[in-house]
C-alpha cells in the first residue's frame, strides 16, 4: 500500500530556528568576520550579503577518535602493480592515496577548510550596525510629532451615519426594550396565570366559562398592557452608537540627510571617495530607522550649490573655500522644504579642514544659532588633514555647546571610515 | 549526529560525476535484450512526471517486487522541493527533530555547497519507519523517480523490515512518535530551564553519542505511550537509586574489602547510560534528555553497521527491478539508459590513486557482492563451488534474502566476499605501522591473499575497531566522586590528544566531578587525561 503525498507546499524553512541558533552561538566570530569584510569592501557593495568564514576548529564538534599512531590496516581498490610483501614509501602527511586512515582525521578540524557560509544582506547590515543607534531619536519621537493616525477608541453616542456600529446599536435597543417592558411583561404573565386559575376553577365547578366582571377586568388590563408593550419603539435615537476614532500623534518616519562637502581644489578625488563612503554608510544606517529618506547634496567652494549626486561626487571645481556658504544654504533649504516638526534632520559634513580664516567664526555662529536647534545630529568628519586648522577649533566650541547633537572626528584613510562611523554613532548609555 | 550519519541515504550525491566513463562502462556491461514474450506497453514516454504516473510506476514496481519476494512496510512517498531537501538533510533526514545549533550548521554548509554547485542533492532520503517515508525531489525526471522508488521504497524498505539488526534494535512503528515526544520534551525544557542550558547539555550528549549504545544487550523497543507513562516512574526511581549510591551517612559496619570493589562491577560500555543513571548532580530533566539522545543513537546504530549491505541491497534491487520493467516492455529504452547512467555513477569506484578516491564506495562493494551472490547461485564456477559449496547453484532469491536478513557488514563480507569480487575490484591491503618506515602490502587479490584480504576488509567494517573502545571503569564512590574511563587500545592505536581533552570537558560537565581517562594497552596505562586539567606526564609520571 503506497501513499503519495505532495509536500511541496509545506513550509520550506524548517531549518530557520537551527540556523539562527548557529548564528547566535558564533555571534562574536561572525561579527569579527563582518568587520573584516567591511574593511576590504568598497562601500558601493556594502549592501549585499556576504560570505562568512570561520575556522573549522571553532565550529567543530568533538568526538572520541583515534589519533595517528599504532597499526592501521586498510583495504583499497584498484591495485595495479603491488604484490604481497611489497614495501611502499609512506606518502607525506597521512591522507591521500595509499595512506593511513580515511575520513576520521577530518573530525579534528585540522587540515580542513574553513567553515564557510552565506549571510543575507539584512543580516550583514544587522551585524554591521549592531550597537549603533541614532542619537536623539527618542526625543524626536515624543516631541514635535506632527503626524497623526486615527485609531479606534470605543464608541460614542454621536457621530456621522458612516461610523454607525449596527451590532452595538441593536444590542442597546434590545437592552432598552427589555428594561422598559420588564414590569409590564411581568404583569402580563401574572394576569395570564390568574386567568388560567380562574378558568380551571370554573371548569372544576362544572360551569361554562363566561365573562365574570373579574375576568373582564383582567382581559381589559391584559389588552392595555399588550398595547403599551407594542408601542415600545424597536430602535430609538439614543440606542445608536458610533465607532469612535481618535487622533494619535505619530513619530515622524521621515528623515532628511544633508551631505555637505567641500569641493575646492584642495579636495582630491581620494578624499572625496572617502567622504562618499562615509555618506553612504550614513545613508544605509538611516534607512534602517526611517521609512522615507531624502538626501540633499550641498557642495561648496567659495559659494554653495545644491546639486545632484553625480555632480556632487564627480565634478571638480577649483577655487577657494568658504564653508559658511554651505551652512547658510543648508539652513535655507531646511527652512524652505524640511520643517523640523515633520522631518528628522541629519547633517553630515566632510571637509579637508581648509577654510578662510575669518570664515570659521561665522560658521560656528551659523551652526550654533541657526542649524543646531533644528537638527537631530550634526556629524563633521575631517579627512586627510595632518594638522587641524581653525575650523576644527571653532567646531570644537560648537561641540562642547551641543555635546548631544554635534560630533566630530578625523579620518585619514578608507580603513578608518567604519571605526569612525561606529564611534560617532555608538550606543550611549543614558 | 551531525557527522555524516548513515540514516540519511544519499545514494547519488557523493559520487563523482564521470559521465564519460559511466557511459562507456554501461555499453560494455550490458546489451539490451528485449523479451519477445512481452509486447511494449510503456507506462509513459516523456521525461515529465506527474502524480498519476508516480502511482502507476509505483504499482508496477510493487508488483514486480512482490514477485521477487520483497517484504516491505507500507510506503509513504513524499514529493518535496530542493529547499525542503536541504531542510531534511539538516535534520539528519528525520521529518521532525528537536532544535540544535549543529543542525543549523549542517544546513548552512549544505546550502552553501548546493548554491556553489559543489554538490548535488541526494535524489532521495528514506526513513526507517512504518510507514516507510521516502522523499522524492520534484526536480527529478520520471526515470529518476522510478529508479528512486525502486531503490528506496522497495530496496531500503525491505532491508529495514528484514534485517535482524533493525528488527531487534529499532521499532519502526514508533520512531516518529518518539521524535515528536523528544522534540516537545526538549522544547519544554528550553522554556523552563533556558535554551542555553539545554544546548550545553545537548552538546555534551552529541559528543558522546557514539557511546550511548548497547552493543550487546538488546534494548526494549520504545513506544511513545509507554515512554510518557514511565517517565514519572523513572524519575522517582532514579532519585531513589542515586540516594542509595551517594548516601553520605556512613554505614555502621563496612566490610574492609568493600573498599577495593570497583563501581561498576563490570566496565560499562554505554557511557551515556551510565551517566544518566549515576551522575550525582543532574536534574531529572537532564537525565531525560540524555536518555533521548541515547535512544536516538541506538536507533541509528544498525544503520552504521549495515551501510554496505543496505546500499548494496537497494542498489541491487533498483538495478534488477528497472531492468525487469524494461524487459517486460513497461519503460522505454531511453528511460532505461537514463536509469543505468545514474546507476553507473552511483557504483563508480575510483582507484586508490585517483584524486576522487575517498575510500571504498559502499554502493560498489555492496552491489558487486549482491550481484556476485546471484551469479554464484545461477552460474557457479569451479572456484565458487569450492568457496561456497552451500550456495553455489541454490535459489538466488532465497539465498540473497537469507543474507540480507541475518548479517551485518562485517559478517556479510567475511561470509560472502568472493575471490571474483576481490579480483574485479583489484583489492589489496595496506598495513601502516607507525613504527615502521614503510607501508606494507599485506595481501592482494591472488590465491594466497584472498582469505587474509577478506578478513582485513571485514575488520575494516567492525565498528568496534574503528571507534575507540572506551568504557566506564571505576567511580570513586567514597572519595572525590571522580569517574575513570578506560580506553582499551586496539593495534596500539592511540586516542587523538586534542579531541580527547575536549571530550573530557564534555564528560566533566555531565558528571560534575573530576573525570579521568586512561589509555590501556596490555593492562598498562600508556596515556592519561584528567579534567580539570592534568597532562599525561603528571598523571603517569607520578605513578
Amino acid at each position: 500500500m503506497t501513499h503519495i503525498i505532495d509536500r511541496r507546499l509545506n513550509g520550506k524553512n524548517k531549518s530557520t530556528v537551527n540556523r539562527q541558533r548557529f548564528l547566535d552561538r558564533y555571534k562574536k566570530h561572525i561579527k569579527e568576520a563582518v568587520n573584516q569584510t567591511i574593511k576590504q569592501r568598497s562601500i558601493k557593495d556594502m549592501e549585499q550579503g556576504t560570505e562568512i568564514s570561520l575556522p573549522s576548529r571553532d565550529v567543530s564538534e568533538p568526538i572520541f577518535h583515534h589519533g595517528s599512531g599504532g597499526v592501521n590496516t586498510r583495504v583499497h581498490p584498484g591495485n595495479k602493480e603491488f604484490h604481497q610483501g611489497d614495501l611502499i614509501q609512506r606518502p607525506p602527511s597521512g591522507g591521500g592515496g595509499g595512506g593511513a586512515g580515511e575520513g576520521q582525521a577530518s573530525n579534528t578540524g585540522e587540515g580542513m577548510d574553513d567553515f564557510v557560509f552565506q549571510i543575507s544582506q539584512d543580516e550583514f547590515l544587522d551585524y554591521m550596525f549592531e550597537d549603533l543607534e541614532l542619537p536623539n531619536l527618542v526625543r524626536k519621537q515624543l516631541k514635535d510629532a506632527s503626524q497623526f493616525e486615527y485609531r479606534r477608541a470605543g464608541f460614542t453616542s454621536a457621530g456621522t451615519p458612516d461610523k454607525l456600529n449596527v451590532v452595538r446599536s441593536l444590542k442597546n435597543a434590545h437592552a432598552r426594550r427589555i428594561a422598559l417592558g420588564g414590569k409590564k411583561r411581568k404583569r402580563v404573565k401574572e394576569i395570564l396565570e390568574e386567568l388560567e386559575a380562574l378558568d380551571e376553577k370554573t371548569k372544576a365547578e362544572g360551569t361554562e366559562i363566561e365573562d365574570t366582571p373579574i375576568r373582564a377586568a383582567l382581559l381589559e388590563e391584559l389588552e392595555e398592557l399588550r398595547h403599551k408593550l407594542g408601542k415600545l419603539p424597536f430602535i430609538d435615537d439614543f440606542d445608536l452608537r458610533y465607532n469612535n476614532l481618535i487622533k494619535v500623534p505619530m513619530p515622524s518616519t521621515r528623515a532628511v540627510m544633508f551631505c555637505v562637502m567641500d569641493v575646492s581644489g584642495s579636495m582630491t578625488q581620494a578624499i572625496k571617495d572617502i567622504a562618499k563612503r562615509f555618506f553612504i554608510l550614513l545613508y544605509l544606517f538611516l534607512k534602517r530607522n526611517y521609512k522615507h529618506i531624502d538626501v540633499v547634496f550641498i557642495r561648496h567652494h567659495t559659494t554653495a550649490q545644491e546639486v545632484d549626486e553625480e555632480t556632487f561626487f564627480y565634478s571638480r571645481e577649483t577655487g577657494g573655500t568658504i564653508v559658511s556658504s554651505a551652512l547658510e544654504l543648508t539652513d535655507e533649504v531646511i527652512r524652505d522644504r524640511y520643517n523640523p516638526a515633520d522631518w528628522n534632520i541629519y547633517v553630515a559634513q566632510a571637509s579637508d579642514g581648509d577654510n578662510w580664516d575669518d570664515d570659521s567664526i561665522r560658521c560656528a555662529k551659523i551652526l550654533s544659532e541657526k542649524i543646531m536647534p533644528q537638527v537631530q545630529y550634526f556629524a563633521y568628519v575631517e579627512i586627510g588633514s595632518r594638522f587641524h586648522q581653525n575650523l576644527w577649533e571653532e567646531y570644537r566650541h560648537v561641540a562642547s555647546a551641543f555635546p548631544e547633537q554635534f560630533a566630530m572626528q578625523d579620518l585619514t584613510d578608507a580603513g578608518d571610515i567604519y571605526p569612525v562611523f561606529r564611534e560617532l554613532f555608538e550606543r550611549r548609555d543614558a | 549526529m551531525t557527522r555524516s550519519d548513515p540514516s540519511v541515504h544519499q545514494p547519488f550525491s557523493s559520487i563523482v560525476d564521470n559521465n564519460e566513463m559511466a557511459i562507456s562502462r554501461m555499453k560494455n556491461s550490458r546489451e539490451l535484450p528485449l523479451n519477445p514474450n512481452f509486447k511494449q506497453q510503456f507506462l509513459s514516454e516523456g521525461s515529465e512526471w506527474s502524480f498519476e504516473l508516480l502511482a502507476k510506476y509505483d504499482k508496477k514496481i510493487a508488483e514486480l517486487a512482490e514477485e521477487f519476494g520483497l517484504d516491505t512496510y507500507p510506503n509513504q512517498i513524499e514529493v518535496i522541493s530542493s529547499e525542503q531537501m536541504m531542510d531534511a538533510y539538516a535534520s539528519i533526514g528525520m521529518p521532525l527533530m528537536y532544535n540544535h545549533w549543529s543542525f543549523g550548521k549542517q544546513f548552512l554548509s549544505t546550502h552553501k555547497n548546493y548554491q556553489r554547485g559543489a554538490m548535488g542533492l541526494a535524489y532521495e532520503i528514506v526513513i526507517n519507519s512504518s510507514p516507510c517515508i521516502s522523499y522524492l525531489m520534484e526536480e527529478n525526471t520520471m526515470a529518476m523517480q522510478a529508479l528512486v522508488i525502486a531503490h528506496a521504497c522497495y530496496g531500503h524498505n525491505s532491508f529495514f523490515k528484514g534485517n535482524y539488526l533493525f528488527t531487534s534494535w529499532t521499532d519502526a512503528t514508533a520512531i516518529i512518535d518518539y521524535l515528536l515526544f523528544a522534540k516537545q520534551y526538549i522544547q519544554k525544557c528550553e522554556e523552563r530551564y533556558g535554551a542555553e542550558q539545554v544546548e550545553q547539555l545537548l552538546d555534551s550528549c552529541h559528543a558522546l553519542m557514539n557511546y550511548g549504545v548497547n552493543r550487546y544487550k538488546r534494548p526494549v523497543p520504545l513506544s511513545p505511550q509507554e515512554e510518557e507513562a514511565r517517565l514519572k516512574e523513572r524519575e522517582e526511581y532514579r532519585q531513589r537509586q542515586l540516594n542509595q549510591l551517594w548516601n553520605t551517612i556512613p554505614k555502621s559496619e563496612r566490610p574492609k574489602d568493600a573498599e577495593e570493589k570497583r563501581f561498576p562491577d563490570e566496565p560499562e560500555e554505554n557511557i551515556l547510560y551510565f551517566i544518566e543513571k549515576n551522575a550525582p548532580l543532574l536534574d531529572t530533566w537532564q537525565r531525560e534528555i540524555i536518555r533521548i539522545v541515547r535512544k536516538l543513537s541506538q536507533y541509528f546504530y544498525p544503520q552504521k553497521q549495515t551501510q554496505v549491505m543496505n546500499e548494496g541491497w537497494a542498489t541491487f534491487w533498483h538495478y534488477t527491478l528497472i531492468n525487469e520493467l524494461y524487459n517486460q516492455g513497461y519503460i522505454t529504452e531511453g528511460m532505461l539508459l537514463e536509469c543505468m547512467q545514474s546507476h553507473t555513477n552511483v557504483v563508480f569506484q575510483p582507484d586508490f590513486d585517483s584524486p576522487y578516491y575517498s575510500g571504498i564506495n559502499p554502493y560498489t562493494l555492496g552491489f558487486n557482492m549482491m550481484r556476485d551472490i546471484q551469479r554464484i547461485c545461477q552460474n557457479p564456477t569451479e572456484e565458487d563451488k569450492e568457496w561456497f559449496p552451500d550456495i553455489a547453484g541454490s535459489d538466488w532469491i532465497k539465498t540473497l534474502d537469507y543474507a540480507m536478513r541475518n548479517y551485518k557488514d562485517e559478517s556479510f563480507i567475511l561470509q560472502f566476499l568472493s575471490p571474483k569480487v576481490m579480483r574485479d575490484l583489484h583489492l589489496f591491503g595496506i598495513r601502516d605501522d607507525k613504527e615502521q618506515e614503510h607501508l606494507e602490502v599485506t595481501a592482494i587479490h591472488d590465491e594466497v591473499g584472498y582469505r587474509e584480504l577478506r578478513k582485513e576488509l571485514s575488520d575494516q567494517y567492525n565498528l568496534g575497531n574503528n571507534e575507540p573502545n572506551i568504557q566506564v571503569y571505576n567511580v570513586n564512590v567514597r572519595g572525590d566522586r571522580s569517574i575513570t574511563l578506560r580506553h582499551y587500545m586496539h593495534d596500539k592505536r592511540p586516542l587523538d590528544d586534542q579531541s580527547s581533552q575536549e571530550m573530557l570537558k564534555h564528560l566533566h560537565s555531565l558528571w560534575g566531578f573530576p573525570v579521568k581517562l586512561e589509555s590501556v594497552d596490555d593492562q598498562i596505562v600508556v596515556q592519561a587525561w584528567e579534567c580539570p586539567n592534568k597532562t599525561t606526564e603528571e598523571l603517569i609520571g607520578k605513578a
